[in-house]
């Protein structure tokens, strides 16, 4: 089979996995190496879906011998199968990072024979492309649940970022999607990771050379709109991996209808999740950047997000007690909570209105989205003058904003149809 | 006071010389031009050669009077494409050394200072993206790309690349504002370019290219396709400049400019 077959298959194989992201650590050029990594991260492309492409994501192999009903690779599908040799996907990273096509390398692979097995090829690439090739720049590897610890540690050692995914939101649906899998297989080798980082950060300290297990730390994945849970079942379980596992971040994935399993939805006339997927990284964002916990998100009375309107804004029209906030006055926390006012533009304010009081034209400049934010914010006491409007106006120009402000066409028809029938 | 035309080399440098003679001559500035730019104008002109030590003395009162970091943003904000960008900065740097100091420097609800941090902003997104964007070939074992940017990124985003591929020789053009980033053993360098050609490209690096395209073309999800939410994100105008937009292996190393 030649290189370019291989590819296609490999990398056909592994472009359900979300991310993609090349954050979270910092490594200047090597003398005599190749490659660095910025904190930040950085994007080389994007590809029709509009998804981020950071890094060349592949997969070890497709050979798999479990059958978990959501995965394309399941044992019982039928699809051309193919592996990499750790020496061509060294030649195929060096090559595309030379030209700056890609940022690092994300390997991931099925479960060919078993969990060890897989490992260990996994680790001997890793290993010729930072010994023999001397690369340095980022490198993403799933770690497979299962494997032995020691070899999983192997892998955390080669790897920036290590990741193991969630797969499904509650064991429940796990177990009748995924019986290969335990929750226990999954989360003990986040556990594993999470101790392992720890372990290495406090050896760092004591000792400049000792070992750097995953600077990067860990990140997860879990499907979406595969099986039932909730909306606020979800965050909440994310908002607890967070905390447990020191994750750094967690990737929703909208399901694509890859298999006929009578256990899930059917494929014909299935749109996967997207805005819903899209609402969950708004709220992710908002729980990381915004300091929002979960439950005053979402609650039992309201476990979904609304179609029409972002979580911020749906959060805001459900807790007008808390505005209008004073520009001129209130604390960071305070204006990271209004709409249109972003961190960014929360810095800003507090930077200018030590020099003198802020007013509704200086606001503009300062790069808060005034449309939103009017609602919800005075000046000097006062509101923006001229602004009248009704509850159910604030409401529906919102939305209309809101709807202007979707990436992408599929989205915009989708809430229009959420308030249709909703 | 008499306004003049500064004509000076474009370099920072050379911009803070002619405030310093501004200050010497007492002759503000009614416009900045290069050696090399062909315009004239109405005024009568003054040129500056550039004058470290000068350039160096007004460098250190900006730090003082203003901030640091005034002083590095006014440095940054030199290599956008801020219409008029040195009679803004010239007119800045004034406020604060004639009095204001670091109230220029805070007040960034003031319109001049919101024009330039839109700038500054753009400059650096622009960075951002190019970091990303800028598409190599190996062309006799030479790292070689094109790009046509607004800013003038090259200082900003040469550096990275040198220190990434630290054992390459690289040479990177900027077709907008003609001048090339060179690097080999571990200097760099960025001179005027009036013409760039790239030899047509090997036998390998075609392969390159083709599984490059191949990976690009395979990643994106069917039935997710997202043209808005692309071109958000990769603005079209990088696009002609980059391997995975170019259709079949035309013999060029890189795409002709657009039409
Ligand atoms: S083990 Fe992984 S690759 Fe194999 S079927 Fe399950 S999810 Fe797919
Ligand atoms: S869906 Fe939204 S958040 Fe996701 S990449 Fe597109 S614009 Fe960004």
């Amino acid at each position: 089979m030649d290189m370019m077959d291989k590819l296609t298959i490999l990398a056909d194989a592994a472009k359900y996995d979300a991310a993609c992201t090349s954050s979270g650590v910092v490594r200047g050029g090597m003398r005599g190496g190749i490659g660095s990594a910025s904190n930040s991260g950085c994007c080389h492309t994007f590809s029709a879906d509009g998804r981020c492409v950071s890094l060349l994501k592949v997969l070890m192999t497709n050979h798999c011998c479990y059958d978990c009903a959501y995965c394309v690779n399941r044992r019982s599908n039928d699809l051309p199968r193919a592996a990499f040799t750790p020496r061509e996907l060294c030649e195929l990273t060096i090559q595309f990072y030379r030209r700056n096509y890609i940022e690092g390398l994300f390997l991931s692979s099925a479960v060919l024979k078993s969990p060890d097995y897989t490992t260990e090829r996994m680790i001997a690439a890793l290993r010729l492309l930072r010994t023999e090739y001397h690369f340095n720049g980022y490198i993403h590897a799933k770690a497979i649940p299962g494997a032995d610890p020691a070899l999983t540690y192997q892998l955390g050692l080669l790897a920036d970022r290590l990741s193991v995914n969630i797969e499904l939101p509650s064991e429940g649906s796990l177990k009748l999607l995924a019986p290969d899998k335990k929750k226990d297989a999954i989360l003990a080798p986040m556990a594993q990771i999470r101790d392992g980082a720890e372990q290495s950060r406090a050896e760092l300290k004591l000792y400049r050379h000792a070992p750097r297990f995953a600077p990067a730390g860990q990140a997860t994945q879990m499907i979406v709109g595969a099986t039932p849970e909730t909306d606020r079942h979800i965050l909440k379980l994310s908002a607890g991996l967070y905390r447990k596992y020191g994750l750094k971040r967690v990737f929703f994935s909208a399901y694509m209808p890859v298999s006929s399993s009578s256990l899930l939805p059917a494929p014909e006339g299935f749109k996967p999740p997207l805005l819903r997927e899209h609402r969950l990284y708004q709220a992710d964002w908002l729980m990381r950047f915004y300091r929002f916990r979960p439950e005053e998100l979402l609650d039992d009375d309201h476990p979904n997000f609304d179609a029409s309107l972002d979580p911020k804004t749906d959060w805001a029209l459900r807790h007008m007690e808390f505005f209008p906030v004073e520009i001129n006055s209130a604390p960071y926390e305070h204006l990271l909570r209004v709409p249109g006012i972003g961190v960014r533009g929360a810095r800003r304010i507090l930077v200018a209105r030590r020099v003198g009081s802020v007013t509704f034209e200086g606001l503009k400049r300062l790069g808060v989205v005034m449309k939103r934010c009017q609602y919800f914010v005075t000046c000097g006491g006062r509101m923006l003058p001229g602004l009248r409007c009704s509850p159910e106006g604030v409401y529906r120009r919102l939305a209309g904003l809101e709807r202007e402000a979707l990436p992408g066409a599929e989205f915009e028809q989708l809430t229009l149809f959420e308030e249709k029938t909703g | 006071m008499e306004q003049v035309c500064y004509r000076y080399d474009g370099s920072f440098q050379g911009f803070l010389t002619c405030v310093f003679e501004s200050y010497v001559h007492k002759e503000p500035p009614a416009a900045f031009l290069t050696f090399w730019d062909e315009e004239t104008t109405l005024w009568s002109e003054r040129e500056v050669e550039t004058h470290e030590p000068h350039a160096q003395r007004v460098y250190k009162a900006l730090g003082e009077k203003g901030t640091p970091l005034f002083r590095h943003r006014l440095e940054r904000a030199f290599l956008t494409c801020l219409p008029d960008r040195e009679l803004i900065l010239y007119g800045l740097i004034r406020r604060c050394l004639d009095g204001e100091g670091k109230r220029v420097v805070s007040d960034l609800s003031d319109p001049v200072m919101a024009r330039v941090t839109l700038a500054l902003q753009k400059l650096f997104t622009e960075e951002d993206h190019l970091r990303g964007f800028v598409r190599f070939s190996d062309v006799d074992g030479m790292l070689v790309g094109e790009i046509e940017p607004k800013n003038r990124v090259l200082p900003l985003i040469g550096p990275h690349f040198a220190a990434r591929f630290n054992g390459e020789r690289i040479a990177l053009y900027d077709r907008t504002h003609r001048e090339a980033f060179f690097y080999a053993d571990l200097q760099w360098r960025i001179l005027p370019v009036e013409e760039f050609h790239i030899g047509p490209a090997g036998e390998a690096e075609r392969a390159w290219r083709g599984l490059w395209r191949r990976f690009y073309k395979t990643i994106a999800i069917e039935g997710r396709e997202n043209p808005k939410c692309q071109s958000a994100h990769l603005p079209k105008r990088y696009r002609h400049v980059m391997t995975e937009f170019m259709e079949e292996e035309t013999n060029a190393a890189l795409p002709a400019k657009l039409p």
